[in-house]
């Protein structure tokens, strides 16, 4: 519904379509934004942890302008595609890629009212939707008709069903100890305390999950680059593997923005605003996940899927099952 | 109703955005076809035969237990949620059996050694 001012001049439907596109504008210009700072944070963190200083030279104070130059460097790049391969699929497969990363932040709240729709049933949105992104790397790699691509690709299956059950178990028990899907709410309950005291082994299998779910190293076996090249897209070049690597750090961001909006409390936080409180938080999850990348080398596959079914499964079980007793006797 | 439009504008733009972009870097990019570069890449060598082969059976395995546990989620998610409306002992047991019953499965499937990856 328009506002009283604009109510004379705009059709109620024209006003809903505007705000949407004003909406979708925002979080697409947050995206990008965050995409490029991270991709050069990347690259700084991991100099500094290997003694280098990493990109300084194109520009700016401390190579702040070299992700800008990349991006450049893509859009000039050749466009070529796999001959024999499915050529729907394989050119269709970024799209799948990205469109779950950014329908992610259509419920992703960065204040009480900041925030694209307030679902009720935000948690499970969040799950559901990201669970495509295992179909976008299948159509890469099928699309493809490359060995290392298809293999990468059944990796990539194999691992993220594996740790996507995990995950869900682990929100199942913070539903369990909140009583709420609804991110909003769930981010008003911690005011006294943040999730991630009382829910610690849900907060362990989460951030685990959630790190093979975005296929970072230790868990980057669908793309390891000393066995299979580049995993599933190492028949993409150019713009469209740019946009399998932004969907990657959206991903990144937004499972890093749940992690803090879920278990650290989210807006929760003295001195500034509630929205920098989640950036900061979501941020220090992602130096965690940078910091593990050159901590911690490659699992083996029987390893990886021995983790997933035979540890963070059994333990988001009982989680769920002491959280509930939990709950039952306080009432 | 703003929801479902907002929802139609993300996805769409999600899905459009990528060719978009492919589109755009017309404007920046030369391409040189070439029969030799559409050829998939095996570090050099000349590809023999179709990637698409059979593969492991495990993949199917592990993607029948996935199914039976991400059901499982979906249905523990609204328990979760109305748990303290309902009788907390009662609710409690039944979910766990619920859960057991799974469980028992799982375990089935790792005496099996259906879990362990050759």
């Amino acid at each position: 519904m328009p506002p009283a001012w604009a109510a004379p001049y705009v059709a109620p439907w024209v006003w809903t379509v505007v705000l949407a596109l004003v909406k979708l504008v925002v979080v697409v210009a947050f995206v990008l934004l965050n995409a490029t700072v991270l991709i050069w944070l990347e690259r700084k963190v991991s100099g500094h942890m290997q003694n280098r200083v990493g990109p300084l030279r194109v520009g700016g104070p401390a190579g702040l302008l070299q992700s800008f130059a990349d991006i450049l460097k893509l859009l000039s790049k050749e466009d070529y595609a796999p001959r024999r391969g499915d050529r729907w699929m394989w050119a269709l497969a970024p799209s799948v890629a990205f469109a779950p990363a950014l329908l992610v932040f259509f419920v992703l709240p960065f204040g009480p009212h900041l925030v694209v729709q307030d679902l009720n049933v935000g948690l499970v949105f969040v799950t559901a939707v990201t669970s495509f992104t295992l179909l976008a790397i299948f159509m890469a790699g099928w699309g493809s008709d490359d060995k290392y691509s298809l293999i990468g690709a059944m990796r990539a299956g194999a691992q993220l069903f594996s740790y996507e059950i995990p995950m869900a178990m682990a929100l199942v028990a913070v539903a369990l100890a909140t009583g709420t899907l609804d991110l909003v709410a769930l981010v008003e309950r911690q005011r006294a305390m943040w999730l991630i005291v009382p829910q610690f082994l849900a907060f362990l299998v989460f951030y685990v999950s959630s790190i093979a779910e975005l296929n970072r190293t230790p868990f980057d076996l669908a793309e390891a680059e000393s066995e299979l090249v580049a995993g599933y897209h190492t028949e993409y070049s150019g713009l469209r593997w740019a946009i399998f690597f932004l969907a990657e750090y959206t991903n990144l961001l937004s499972s890093s923005i749940l992690g803090a909006l879920v278990f650290l409390g989210g807006w929760n936080g003295p001195w500034l605003p509630g929205w920098a409180w989640v950036i900061v938080k979501a941020y220090a999850l992602i130096f965690v996940a940078m910091w593990i990348r050159w901590t911690l080398p490659r699992v083996r596959i029987d390893q990886l899927m021995d983790l997933g079914w035979k540890f963070l499964l059994p333990v988001s079980l009982v989680n769920i099952a002491v959280t509930g007793l939990w709950v039952a006797v306080r009432g | 109703m703003s929801l479902y439009v907002d929802l139609a504008v993300f996805l769409a733009a999600g899905l459009a955005f990528p060719l978009a972009a492919v589109l755009v870097s017309k404007l920046f990019r030369r391409d040189y076809p070439d029969p030799v570069k559409e050829i998939a890449y095996e570090s050099g060598v000349l590809p023999i035969g179709d990637a698409r082969v059979r593969y492991h059976i495990h993949y199917y395995i592990f993607a029948l237990i996935f199914l039976v546990f991400d059901v499982e989620s979906l249905f523990l998610f609204p328990w979760a949620v109305v748990f303290r409306d309902l009788a907390p002992v009662l609710a409690l047991v039944e979910a766990i059996v619920f859960i057991a019953l799974l469980v028992v499965g799982l375990v089935y499937a790792w005496k099996r050694r259906v879990l362990t990856w050759i």
